[in-house]
């Protein structure tokens, strides 16, 4: 009897890329809800948008290219980079710029790179840069969490969903009604004239350590996190890298000079610090290859969202730590090359 | 903004002017270059490059500059890995094609035993006393083709392998 | 020695992975005999090595046993009947090592009556021949590894007692799913096992061995190490290891039992370990014991695309269409036919390939489930965390696709022991496995043109130092010459050139 000639080896593999991205989706879930649940619907219009964005910027792409766009989108790594904008840009965002990030993460930063694996920059992070850049003013539109605060307006759905498509506050509500300063915003603003975080800390929008709102959404996304750890998806170097840099340094200040520093806990639990280290820096594509290259990676990343906060510009470095970080993946990756079994040290240095 | 085009500007001519000083007054170690480069050609020694051999075409490249696509025997393989070594950008294709890999087989039955062929052998690759049958021996040959020329009887001939 | 043996965990493996065993099918019965078949066909190539020779000739009648062909090299193996017969034909037939394509083979038509030659006069025991009479008695008998690779055994002993050894380490693991011929080898016959195992101790003197064997097979670590307790061998242990593929590779079993890495790109011996398979052991046995050279072996004969799963004892030469008649035969979905484990066995494109020495399976598969198509690496390091080699599977294929040569070395690429662990994890479902063995060969190809180079580098400068002599040599001459006839002064000049005249005219 004839058959059928195969390749090595001869069991089927059950590992698939779509199904990584759906479990990172997962693990989103929670912290979305909470997220809505404190901020208002503003995430799920961003979300949508976002996802149509990048849906199409992959689409298009993979038309010019001549492949199959349906090969590229049934692999979710397109959503996967929605989802994060959708995190990381205020949920009181018109559709042009949540558009315009979707559209340049995914055409730019992913497919004229190459693609899905080789992409050098986070897509995600840079599409945020890019809107962060060229729309300064709407990404400085932040809702503040429902807390009693009687001047201010917490948007019903329709509301923001007005506001999503026109760009324009409707009710002739003002800017000030509907926004208030971040947690980040405050520490920095605060220690600028020169409060002590322990008054800062008084304000309404802080909660027990971080903001209000913001701590259980940091909460939730850890759960998530920690989740995709167990199920094996992500792997703990990274997340442990991005804390140990971030926590390290601030946790040193912090105890040298508690007057004009904010706790580890504040840095960790604001901003996006702790959807970077569980969510934006364990990109397997940008990141680095090796175990100790995440690790290096990871508090790279780490330090420099410390530093920017501390001595930079910018108010959540996040984006820009990540960035830095991915150019300098390709010489960690040189640096930390594991040892091979059977070779000594000195034989890898080469 | 003035001061900074004119930092930046300053900051790129010294720059510019740094590397070019480097670049001319801190040359490589050259002979030691010329040996590497000799290890990247397929010491085939047919002289094809207009060089009588594989290290003088070597030496010629590093010193004066010579092309480096003038090696049929080595491929295209070979012109970029010397334009990798010698940092050389744009490396065009080779001017000729790349020649199949080939031997040079005597027709005994037609060998006079002149040894022509055998003193223009760069490699000792043929064997043969005056007067005597010649052979190529098959392993050392390189298909450099410089044998087929000399031969008085035209009995060889260059057999791919 | 008797009871179960405890867990050793002097070494750990980096990586692998848990795979389904799938023994379970092929182990619910015993060892069954599969009948000679009607023709035999014995490659003469069963062996690592260049091939044996045959010394028979066609229309010979031979009986089982009887040598067929002899080693031509250093490194070869003999091949004897594996049954009474006339050797009809020495002709190219379909063989397992080449995928299905033809390789020489010594055809028999047997005649049934499974004759055997002049029983052996009873050699001495081997305990009192000395190690090498020994090591030669093995070579005649054809046995070669039985763990897949088929390396000539005795050749194998002879360099290692060249070696400083400390351990002979019997491999019992059979870490592969679907394969179990060593688990019923070590229930059925670990007396034959044990013994081998002294005869190795012998012939090498050494005095520590280990009979190795997953955790996965209570039964034959209880028929060891009742075997082990009746014969009361000292030098002898069991070890237990930890069911993980590729925990049976030579350079991982080494470094499990002992802790020891065996150095890049050299042997077990280095680390001071001999390494047999249990198989081999019991055939050294079969051979030196009871006189029978290697003719037949165990093969697990398994899969969804056979009727009924089991292990057979085969003679070498038997079709694997026999084979799988006798076992029941294909089901309706038969698609794929392995020889080997499902992952480092070769697929072939007929059933006509014969049982060779190196069998241990002939595994026979429907449809295997669509992997889906091939995505691009996401740089997960899923691969790198399998690796038991500790490679980066993403950046040798990332450079193998370069053709970047010297990259692949330097991140190990002929370290890499071809297991396959690193394709079944790979949610990009790239065929891993299959770039390296294509970036390996190219490696290989372009150290031989290196060779060749260096070669012709070296007689190119050798022959111009000759010619450079010869040229000094000649110029000397005419030094002397000239200096001679400046001394004879310029009468003797005259009269030369006065000679030179006459001889023109």
């Amino acid at each position: 009897m004839e058959f059928e000639r195969l390749e090595a080896p001869y069991l089927a593999p059950d590992a698939k890329v779509a199904r990584v991205m759906q479990q990172v989706l997962l693990a989103l879930v929670p912290a979305a809800l909470a997220h809505v649940w404190f901020f208002g619907p503003g995430l799920i219009f961003n979300l949508l948008i976002a996802a149509a964005a990048c849906a199409a910027g992959e689409a298009l792409m993979m038309r010019l290219r001549g492949r199959p766009p349906l090969r590229a989108l049934s692999d979710y790594s397109a959503l996967v980079t929605a989802a994060l904008l959708a995190f990381a840009l205020p949920s009181l965002t018109p559709w042009w710029v949540t558009a315009t990030a979707g559209l340049f993460a995914i055409i730019v930063a992913k497919h004229l790179y190459g693609g899905l694996g080789f992409n050098i920059f986070n897509p995600a992070m840079a599409g945020y840069v890019v809107v962060l850049v060229a729309f300064p003013m709407h990404l400085n539109l932040w809702v503040a969490p429902r807390m009693g605060d009687i001047d201010y307006q917490f948007l019903t759905t329709l509301q923001t969903l007005k506001y999503t498509l026109t760009g324009v506050l409707p009710d002739a509500l003002g800017y000030d009604q509907v926004s208030r300063a971040t947690p980040l915003d405050a520490m920095k603003a605060g220690l600028n004239d020169m409060r002590t975080p322990g008054e800062i800390r008084s304000l309404p929008i802080m909660g027990d350590f971080g903001g209000v709102g913001w701590e259980w959404i940091g909460n939730f996304i850890a759960i998530g996190g920690f989740w995709l750890m167990i199920r094996r998806v992500i792997r703990w170097h990274i997340p442990l890298g991005v804390g140990a840099g971030l926590l390290v340094p601030a946790g040193i200040m912090w105890l040298i000079s508690p007057g004009t520093e904010p706790s580890p806990g504040f840095h960790m639990f604001s901003g996006a610090a702790m959807l970077c280290a569980f969510f934006i820096a364990t990109d397997p594509v940008s990141a680095a290859a090796s175990p100790k290259g995440r690790l290096i990676y990871g508090a790279g990343i780490g330090f420099l969202i410390y530093a920017i906060r501390t001595w930079g510009a910018d108010v959540d470095g996040v984006a820009y730590a990540v960035l830095l970080m991915n150019m300098a993946v390709p010489a960690i990756d040189r640096i930390t090359r594991p040892r091979i079994v059977g070779h000594t040290k000195e034989e890898k240095a080469s | 903004m003035w001061p900074a085009i004119l930092t930046l500007t300053v900051l790129a001519l010294a720059a510019g002017l740094g590397l070019g000083f480097a670049a001319r007054k801190l040359p490589a170690d050259r002979s030691e270059l010329v040996g590497r480069v000799n290890d990247l050609l397929p010491q085939t020694q047919c002289a094809q490059c207009g060089y009588p051999g594989c290290r003088p075409y070597a030496a010629a490249i590093v010193e004066d500059n010579e092309a480096i696509n003038l090696c049929p025997p080595g491929g295209n393989d070979t012109v970029q890995r010397l334009a990798d070594l010698l940092g050389r950008t744009g490396s065009p294709p080779l001017a000729t094609g790349p020649a199949a890999p080939a031997v040079a087989v005597i027709d005994e039955s037609l060998c006079i035993g002149c040894t022509y062929c055998r003193a223009a052998c760069p490699v000792d690759a043929i064997v043969g006393a005056h007067q005597f049958m010649h052979t190529v021996i098959e392993q050392e040959c390189t298909g450099c083709e410089l044998c087929v020329a000399p031969c008085p009887v035209d009995c060889i001939t260059m057999v791919t392998t | 020695m008797s009871g179960p043996a405890a867990t050793y965990d002097l070494g750990k493996l980096h990586g692998g992975l848990r795979l389904p065993a799938r023994k379970s099918e092929s182990t619910a019965l015993p060892i069954q005999a599969a009948p000679v078949p009607e023709q035999l066909f014995l490659p003469i190539d069963q062996h690592a090595g260049e091939p044996a020779q045959p010394v028979v000739g066609i229309g010979e009648y031979v009986l089982k046993g009887q040598l067929l062909a002899e080693p031509a090299t250093m490194l070869g193996a003999p091949v004897h009947a594996s049954s009474s017969g006339t050797v009809v034909a020495v002709e190219p037939w379909p063989v397992a090592s080449r995928h299905g394509d033809a390789a020489p083979c010594i055809v028999i038509e047997c005649d049934g009556e499974d004759r055997a030659g002049e029983p052996r006069e009873k050699a001495a025991p081997y305990t009192e021949l000395p190690a090498n009479a020994v090591l030669q008695q093995i070579l005649r008998g054809g046995i070669v590894g039985l763990g897949g690779a088929a390396y000539p055994t005795a050749q194998k002993l002879m360099h290692a007692a060249s070696c400083e050894l400390d351990y002979l380490v019997l491999n019992g693991a059979e870490c592969e799913p679907y394969i179990s011929c060593d688990d019923m080898l070590m229930r059925e016959r670990a007396g034959a096992v044990v013994s081998g195992a002294q005869i190795l101790l012998h012939a090498l003197a050494l005095d520590t061995g280990y009979i190795v064997v997953e955790s996965d097979k209570p039964e034959a670590l209880r028929a060891l190490a009742a075997a082990m307790s009746a014969v009361g061998d000292e030098r002898l242990a069991l070890k237990q290891i930890p069911t993980i593929y590729p925990s049976g590779g030579e350079d991982q079993l080494v470094q499990l039992v002992t802790g020891r890495e065996v150095p890049a790109g050299g042997l077990p011996t280095d680390a001071g370990c001999l390494v047999q398979n249990v198989g081999t052991a019991a055939a050294i046995h079969d051979w030196l014991q009871d006189g029978e050279p290697l003719i037949s072996r165990i093969t697990t004969i398994t899969g969804d695309g056979i009727a009924t799963p089991m292990n057979v004892m085969a003679r070498i030469g038997t079709p694997v269409a026999d084979i799988a008649q006798f076992a029941g035969g294909y089901t309706g979905g038969a698609k794929h036919l392995v020889i080997g484990g499902p992952m480092t066995g070769r697929s072939v494109s007929t059933d006509r390939v014969p049982l060779v020495k190196a069998t241990n399976c002939i595994l026979v598969l429907s449809e295997l489930p669509a992997g889906g198509p091939e995505l691009p690496c996401i740089r997960c390091g899923d691969c790198a965390a399998v690796c038991p080699v500790q490679l980066q599977p993403q950046q040798l294929a990332w450079y193998a696709r370069a053709d970047n040569e010297g990259e692949l070395r330097r991140h190990g690429l002929t370290d890499c022991i071809e297991c396959g662990c690193c394709d079944l994890v790979c949610p990009s479902h790239i065929p891993l496995t299959h770039e390296f063995r294509v970036a390996k060969a190219r490696i290989r190809e372009l150290d031989d043109e290196k060779a060749r180079a260096e070669r012709a580098r070296r007689r190119y400068e050798a022959r111009n130092e000759r010619l450079q002599r010869e040229q000094r040599k000649r110029e000397e001459e005419l030094a002397r010459q000239k200096e001679r006839a400046r001394k004879a002064g310029p009468d003797a000049i005259a009269e030369i050139l006065k000679r030179s005249q006459r001889d023109e005219d």
